[in-house]
Order: structure tokens, then sequence, then C-alpha cells
């Protein structure tokens, strides 16, 4: 047994920044992250027969689906569209799925924190591990579905890590807003569904911006966040060229805003979870 | 300018706190005047829909709710240390303070040493995964790294006597196996400050003994127990002081035998 002296002690009073000690208690606890994403990809795929082979064919009949009611019946004529609109979706689904699972995981961790002491952020942040680990799987069926539509792939590719770190810390501050009022509201995870809907058709993902009119494109582009985010993923995959640095810096800009943003929202708040969940 | 003052005078408070904790005392747990108060919609809101009309009808009125109501007390490292009191009278609300699951809204926590809750049935656990996936699940949970959890892996199996099953998935397990795999996870390390809050009532009357040894031997070696029951005769059997809490205040505090008596004699009226 140790001395008395050397224990660790936590004082209530003694309190710094809500949103500072997260971030440390957050890394100390990164062995916890790793488990509970093991646990989402393992219990997703245990009683599956394809496993894993999922995350990569569910985008992919997404998009075949898209592919032929667009070009189709829509008439649209864009030089690799399958490509196009899987390489939007791609990151749509991983920004969609990952904000549901923040809020779904603390209503699940509810119990929990009601118990033990464990960083609130926790499950926001491995429900975008989680998320990270399908984008990578997904993005061979992209590179497939390029070949076979003749989009030839450019060395530019390699740049997808940096849209990709956008991304992350996009889809992390959404999704620690939105469930910091779901832990306080029963239906707000439920209409959160319908406003990614809406959000989803206004940013051009399975549609051309080139169908737009030029009213409507500047205010998609003055106010949705994620039209910027999914261009610059899109952009060294499909076009195959480097994004100009403005792209850069608004996707840099916008991400870092809204993390740091829903990263103090929360902090602010999470005291308060252990008798709301 | 007041603000930092006042951080500063606490800072030094906390400072000659701490002195005379190393000093001569022995408490590992301090409440200091203690409330906590929760802000309750009033007419219980649960949708954001609803909220919002009212809001807008300027009709959310809130009101509050005193979970816990100054309460003072002090805990000596190697006590066990009973909490009695009708449901909704703030014995879960102690227990989260301690365990710095929730922060108070008025006063001091002090608490030295780490503690551990043992959990409620089944919490932190997955069925779909294997009883040796939960035991890295669950240890994460509690604050260990994942080469912590890997040294200990097999004594957790051993006590928890579940070698034949521990590849199996969890949906596979009776309640007992459950309850048995949880408490030897969390008992795993010695803690220094351990809750037990109605949770030695599962499992079979053999593993509940050897629960209970376990328990015994962490006292006998300091460590400090928090109890909570509704079981007056384990609360008597186990615990040296008890506290008796009614509506967020502390009624009496001492003796287990007294203690219990008034509470009795409060609830046969």
């Amino acid at each position: 047994m140790q001395r008395i002296e050397q224990l660790p002690i936590y004082d209530s009073l003694r309190q710094g920044s809500a949103a500072l000690e997260e971030l440390t208690e957050i890394f100390q606890y990164k062995d916890l992250v790793i488990q509970l994403v093991r646990r989402d990809i393992l219990t997703r795929y245990k009683r599956s027969v394809l496993g894993v082979a999922w995350t990569m064919l569910n985008p992919l009949g997404t998009m075949l689906v898209l592919s032929i009611a667009f070009s189709k019946a829509f008439g649209i004529q864009q030089e690799g569209y399958a490509a196009y609109v899987l390489s939007g979706l791609i990151a749509w689904t991983f920004f969609a799925q990952t904000t549901n699972a923040a809020t779904s995981h603390l209503v699940w961790g509810g119990s929990l924190l009601r118990r033990i002491y464990v960083p609130r952020t926790v499950f926001a942040v491995s429900a975008v591990g989680t998320g990270l680990v399908n984008l990578l799987l997904s993005i061979v069926p992209l590179l497939i579905v390029s070949l076979i539509t003749g989009i030839s792939i450019k060395p530019t590719l390699l740049l997808l890590p940096i849209p990709i770190i956008f991304l992350t810390f996009f889809a992390l501050g959404i999704g620690l807003i939105v469930s910091s009022i779901a832990v306080y509201f029963a239906d707000a995870a439920e209409m959160y569904q319908i406003v990614l809907t809406a959000w989803m058709y206004l940013t051009p993902i399975i549609y051309p911006e080139s169908i737009l009119d030029q009213r409507y494109l500047v205010w998609i582009i003055r106010l949705n966040p994620m039209y910027h985010l999914v261009k610059l993923f899109r952009t060294p995959v499909y076009d195959g060229v480097v994004p100009g640095l403005s792209q850069f810096l608004i996707a840099a800009i916008i991400s870092l805003t809204v993390l740091i943003a829903g990263w103090l929202v929360f902090t602010k708040k999470a005291d308060e979870f252990a008798y709301r969940v | 300018m007041s603000l930092h003052i006042a951080s500063e005078e606490a800072r030094l408070e906390a400072r000659s706190l701490e002195e005379t904790a190393a000093g001569q005392d022995q408490s590992v747990i301090r409440l200091e005047n203690v409330s906590v108060r929760y802000r309750v919609p009033s007419g219980g809101i649960a949708t954001f829909k609803e909220f919002m009309i009212r809001r807008l009808q300027g009709k959310v009125e809130y009101h509050s709710v005193l979970a816990l109501d100054k309460v003072n007390l002090t805990i000596q490292r190697g006590e066990i240390f009973g909490l009695i009191g009708n449901n909704g009278a703030g014995k879960s609300t102690l227990l989260k303070v301690v365990a710095r699951v929730l922060r108070p809204t008025e006063g001091r926590v002090w608490v030295r040493g780490r503690v551990a809750p043992l959990l409620e049935f089944g919490a932190g656990f997955h069925p779909e995964l294997t009883g040796r996936e939960n035991i890295f699940l669950n240890g994460t949970l509690l604050g260990y790294s994942h080469k912590q959890m890997e040294a200990r892996f097999d004594q957790i199996v051993d006590f928890a006597e579940l070698w034949d099953f521990i590849d199996a998935p969890l949906r596979t397990y009776s309640s007992g196996m459950w309850a048995r795999l949880g408490f030897a996870v969390a008992t795993d390390v010695q803690p220094d400050i351990l809750i037990v809050d109605e949770v030695l009532a599962v499992g079979d009357e053999g593993f509940q003994r050897k629960g209970m040894a376990r328990i015994k031997d962490f006292q006998e070696k300091g460590v400090t127990i928090l109890f909570v029951s509704h079981n007056m005769q384990v609360i008597e059997a186990m615990c040296q002081r008890v506290a008796w809490l009614d509506h967020g205040t502390l009624q009496t505090l001492g003796p287990a035998a007294g203690t219990i008596n008034l509470y009795r004699q409060s609830q046969s009226i």
C-alpha cells in the first residue's frame, strides 16, 4: 500500500479550464478510444457473412443506384459520373455516420457516465475513429470505380490526408454540438436526421455543380461548410489536380472554428451530463 | 479582479489543507458544505420541439432540485462507511461527487487516492464481444491502459473462473457469469477507495462469499470502502460508521447500530 502522502488528490475547488483539462484527459484515455473503435468495428461485422466487405459494398451500392438514376433518368452527362458521386458520397457518409454515432454513443454511455469518471468527449472521439477506419476502407472501391469509369488516378491522391483531417475536425465539432443538445432533448437526434437529409441535398454530392443556377450556387458556397470540405476531398481524387491555396485555407478555417466551438460548448456542459443522460 | 483574488485564496487554502492532511490525520474523503443543485425545466420537457415552442411563448420555467444540502463529513482511511436512506435521499449523488462524476454546486469535495466504483450489473459490457474483448473494454473504461490489462488478464479470468468461456460472446453468459466478470475486472487492482452500490447481491452464493472476502481483504490492507445498501443487516455487519441521508441533508452520522435504529424508527411512523 502506498504511503498516504503519495496518493493523488482530487479537489473539486481546483478547476482550471474545462476545455484544456478534457484535452489532457482524453489523451490519457487513448486506450479506451482504441477499445471503443475496436468494439464498434467488431460488433458491426461479427454476425454478418460479408464482414468488413460491407463497408466497401455499402457506398458502392448507393453509388450504383444514384448513377443509374441520375444519368439515365435525369440525363446528366458528366465524365466518370460514378466516380464523381462516389467521391462525394464517401466524404458525406463519413460526416453523417460520425456525427450520428457521436450522439448515440453518448446516450449509450449514459449509465457509465453516472457511475464512473471517463472523459466525456471519449464517445465522440471514438465515433470519429470508427468513421475514419470506414472512410479508409471505402477508398478502395473508389479507386476501382475511378479506373473502370476512365478517371485516371493521379499522384494528387497523396494529398487526401489533408482533406480527411479537416473533415475529421469538422465532424468532431458538429458531433460534439449535436450530442450535447441530444443529452437534453430526446428528439434532437431525430431532428438532426432531417437536417442531415436537407443538408446533403444542399451539397453538390450526387449532382454536378453545373446544374445549379449561378444564384443558388453562390449561396451554397457562402453558407454551406460541407460544400468546401467535400470539394477539397474530391478535387485531388476526381479532378486529379492540386486544390488552390484558398481552398485549403477556407477548409482549415471552417473546420478548426467548428472544432473549437464544439469542444468549448461540450466541455462547458459536460459536468451536467451525469444527471441528464 | 475579484475573481482572481478568490481563486488565489482557494489555492492557498487548498495548500494549507493538504499540509494538515499530510501531517497527522488520515482522512481520505472530505465533504465541506457540499450542495448539489439540479436545474430542471418545470413540467418535464423532454423534447426539443416542445422546448422551443414553450421558449417562444416565454413559458419555460425552471425549478431547482436540491439533491444534497450542505453535507459535511470526513471519512478516514481504512473505514467501511455505510450510506443509508430512502430512494431519492441523495445517496447516489453523494457517491457521484466522490467519484468525480458530478461537480458540487457549492462547497468542496476533497478526495485522496484512486476511486474505483463497482459497476452495476452489465454496465460497460457489450453482449456481442467475447469475454476476453470485454475485459479489455471494461478495463480501459476504468482508466487502465491496454498494457496494464494485458498484465492482469490471467489473474482476472482466474478469479472469475471463466477460462472455459473466455472466447465466447457475452450474450451466451448467464447473469451470474456477467457479474463475476464485472467484479473480477473492477477489483483486480486494489483501489484506494472502493464504492460498493448494491452490487454484491448478484452471482451465486459461492461467488458472493468470494467477493465479500476480497472486500474484507481490501479493508485489512487499508482500502476505504463506501457502502450503499437497502439491506440493513449487510450494512450493520460490514460498516463501522453509517450516515443517514434524507432529502439531501445529513440526518445522523455515527456508529452503525445507532444510526440504523434511528432510521428504522423514522420509517415505522
